[in-house]
């Protein structure tokens, strides 16, 4: 039942359809992006209609995503500041990734690891908002000198390659951690998923009990 | 513009050889600043050859015109009035364009297969129905040459007439050339001219007369002969070490490959643990507690 009172409300339905929102476009703009950034991943451009049809859209699609991701980061902030559990969480992180997780602190509604990503993606996509605007030719670069173009295009395929390997990470933590895809398709988990893998988010939903 | 299609030494974002059967001379434009008098037929023979024409423009008070390189102007006369020496002005005219290097910044950077193609006879080449009009070709070129059309968003520079020396002729501008400053051979037989013509503007008082074949780019098939080639930037900027660049180098070398591989072994990391590690599940202890939910 997807609207079982047992169960905890973790990601509402704007949430989530932003969430996905950003997702898709991510996935859009790094398939479009590989496309030129080596000639491998160049047959990718013809998902989008050929080469320059990506090179159109590509920097559009990376402006909807520029949105998403922001209202994602004005949302979540708050939330994602580190504190001193959290600090703790990380320096655990190793017996996590092994499996155990018996001696790992406490997690709020996310966990350090999370908390990490977060402000690990929110570099990334400052990175790539701003040199995007730089080496975007057909309305911005002409701005700009050469020098600061050649910066910007190194700076976009190296915060490009971080923010796909970190998205790759942040699947694959999803996936291992099981019903965690439910959150963020139905918005609600179970009491006992809650207690598992957030329990000091899954106490202050109580309201303090258990 | 390619019609050879045999002799092709590299192709842009191409990672396996090009047709490279039939072998040709490497050629060489030679342009002499010291022979040019700023009459810009050459500018014009450009223009007639390949069939573009550039909008009038206005007159800004100097003799360049139009005052910089376009879709349309694949080559341009800059005028430099110096008094390197006090008392002695010196009227330095230069033609500019493309310089068709040995390792074509152009070529490297872009990622449209084949829009770019270096010939074995050394003209870099754009085949502009392959372009997808990103603009890399002009982030990664040491001389500011390639310029974007507002019209097709294709990207246009000198193609060294490539169709008339595919033909056995000489560029339009060669041809057209009434002094001699400009003239085109093979490499061989250009830089032993070139030479000569050092050894001439030396013994005329020209102490650091020489010429411009820069090696930053592995030399270029478009070279000059300078009065002052200590001093290249004289030249309306001629810049003095032109190379691909350090940046450009790392964006479109050493970045692409480790990557790739990188992000290959983020996949197959993720991969391995999760069959090594198994699913993070909630525990059986905490499912006892909630039964009641299921």
């Amino acid at each position: 039942m997807k609207n079982d009172p047992n169960k905890i409300l973790r990601y509402t339905p704007f949430e989530r359809a932003n969430h996905w929102l950003a997702a898709i476009s991510f996935i859009l703009l790094a398939l479009s992006g590989l496309a030129f950034f080596h000639p491998a991943f160049y047959p990718l451009t013809q998902l989008f209609g050929g080469g320059v049809w990506t090179r159109i859209l590509h920097p559009f699609i990376g402006v909807l995503m520029c949105l998403s991701f922001g209202v994602m980061f004005f949302n979540y902030r708050k939330l994602n500041v580190m504190t001193p559990a959290d600090r703790e969480w990380l320096s655990h992180v190793r017996e996590m990734v092994d499996g155990d997780d018996r001696h790992m602190p406490e997690a709020g509604k996310f966990n350090g690891g999370q908390k990490l990503l977060f402000w690990l993606l929110v570099a990334s996509m400052a990175l790539l908002v701003l040199s995007g605007i730089v080496i975007w030719r057909s309305y911005f670069a002409f701005l700009f000198p050469a020098a600061v173009i050649r910066l910007a295009s190194v700076v976009h395929a190296v915060a490009a390659t971080v923010m796909i390997a970190l998205i790759i990470f942040h699947i694959y933590a999803a996936i291992w951690t099981k019903e965690s895809i439910d959150a963020m398709l139905y918005g609600h988990v179970r009491r006992a998923w809650a207690k598992q893998h957030h329990t000091a988010w899954f106490r202050q939903m109580m309201g303090g009990d258990k | 513009m390619a019609l050879q299609s045999l002799d092709i030494k590299r192709r842009s974002a191409t990672t396996t050889p090009s047709p490279s059967q039939r072998q040709t001379q490497e050629v060489l434009k030679l342009i002499d600043v010291s022979k040019c008098i700023g009459c810009k037929a050459c500018q014009v023979a450009c223009m007639e050859w390949n069939d573009t024409r550039d909008a009038i423009g206005a007159n800004h008070g100097v003799y360049d015109n139009p005052m910089d390189l376009t879709e349309n102007s694949w080559t341009v006369m800059r005028y430099a009035e110096l008094e390197l020496e006090q008392g002695k002005l010196e009227w330095l005219i230069r033609k500019d364009g493309c310089m068709h290097c040995a390792e074509p910044g152009c070529l490297k950077a872009c990622p449209a297969p084949g829009a770019v193609v270096q010939y074995s006879n050394g003209i870099v080449d754009f085949h502009e129905e392959n372009c997808i009009g990103c603009g890399y070709c002009i982030t990664g070129c040491p001389f500011n040459i390639p310029r974007l059309s507002k019209k097709d968003s294709k990207v246009y520079k000198c193609t060294l007439c490539s169709d008339r020396v595919a033909a056995g002729l000489e560029p339009a501008c060669v041809k057209t050339c009434p002094t001699g400053a400009i003239v085109f051979g093979s490499k061989e037989d250009m830089i032993r001219h070139a030479e000569e013509r050092v050894v001439d503007l030396k013994s005329r008082g020209f102490a650091n007369a020489g010429i411009y074949n820069p090696q930053g780019v592995g030399g270029t098939h478009v070279i000059y002969v300078l009065q002052h080639a200590d001093r290249p930037e004289v030249y309306c900027g001629l810049p003095r070490n032109p190379s691909i660049g350090p940046m450009v180098e790392l964006w479109k070398g050493a970045a692409k490959p480790l990557a790739s591989l990188g992000l290959a072994m983020v996949v197959a990391g993720a991969a391995f643990h999760y069959v090594t590690k198994g699913p993070n599940e909630v525990s059986a202890e905490i499912e006892k507690e909630f039964e009641d939910e299921k």
